[in-house]
């Protein structure tokens, strides 16, 4: 299953608790909305650039677990306490290779009709908006 | 009534830009117009629409295609809508006569607000590619504008 989702969504926060609950595998790209979320973009670079040192998945739910803090010193913070090389993370978070992974995951998005967070795509169907507990018991049976 | 199907000639029609003029049939020469009909400015639906639609904006700039915002909220209103969700999508009013716009392109709702709708003209105002979504609640993915875009230009 892929999710698309945003670090400064409530409702992307919301459906990952869900997700995790429910043990489910699921593959993540970013959909950053930037008029409506100004950090969504940085937040995505920061975890991509916590990727180039094998630390995502934390850094994905750091920045799920804080979601008010999301600016650029709370993101330092973050890689500091991932014991993550702090300056590279700087460099490569504003990196073009960041920033068109990003945008690479955010046009994929769009092409599979994704118009707002959460989405859930799995079986060929896209699921905009936090899933429910029928929705979760699907996806569990593998059958959503 | 439904929307305008492709093949059809844009209708005369007059909107109200934000500054007070007006935005009629002869503004919709000579580029690729992508008309948005929208039902309410600040309803949540219509904001997250408008947000997505932002961030393509640009792409589909290069394309050649320009995006305008329509509803029946007065220009006050869809200024201060824009203004607060950051988004520089250009909004046109078709408050007074309310409806009439809409209504000549087939998505003015009963309830007195224009449907969702996605309108793509060509350079000659010819309808190339229209949207209709199933309600006013259904958000259409930003992937539909492509879609209709490059029916327009034939790319």
């Amino acid at each position: 299953m892929i999710v698309y989702g945003d670090y400064e969504c409530p409702f992307c926060a919301l459906t990952e608790t869900r997700l995790v609950a429910a043990a489910l595998r699921v593959c993540f790209r970013h959909f950053p909305v930037r008029s409506k979320h100004p950090r969504a973009w940085a937040a995505a670079c920061a975890a991509e650039a916590a990727a180039m040192q094998d630390a995502f998945w934390p850094m994905h739910d750091a920045l799920y677990a804080d979601q008010g803090r999301l600016e650029d010193p709370h993101l330092w913070a973050r890689a500091r306490r991932l014991g993550l090389d702090l300056e590279r993370f700087d460099a490569d978070r504003r990196s073009d290779a960041v920033e068109d992974r990003v945008a690479a995951d955010f046009r994929s998005g769009i092409r599979a009709g994704v118009a707002t967070t959460p989405a859930l795509v799995a079986s060929g169907t896209v699921r905009m908006g936090v899933p429910d507990a029928s929705v979760i018991a699907a996806l569990v049976a593998g059958d959503g | 009534m439904s929307v305008l199907e492709p093949g059809v000639a844009a209708p005369e029609f007059t909107l109200k830009r934000g500054d007070g003029s007006d935005f009629t049939r002869a503004d919709l020469g000579g580029a690729v117009t992508v008309l948005v009909f929208y039902p309410f400015a600040f309803s949540p639906v219509c904001t997250d629409q408008f947000n997505v639609y932002q961030e393509v904006l640009a792409e589909l700039r290069d394309q050649g295609a320009t995006l305008y915002g329509v509803s029946c909220d007065s220009p006050l209103a869809q200024t201060a809508f824009a203004t607060q969700l950051g988004v520089s999508i250009e909004q046109l009013s078709d408050f007074e006569p309310k409806g009439a716009a809409c209504d000549a392109f087939g998505v003015l709702h009963p309830g007195g607000f224009a449907q969702r709708a996605l309108v793509v003209t060509d350079e000659d105002a010819v309808v190339r590619w229209s949207y209709q979504a199933p309600s006013p609640g259904d958000l259409p993915g930003a992937n539909l504008l492509f879609d209709g875009v490059a029916a327009a230009t034939g790319r």
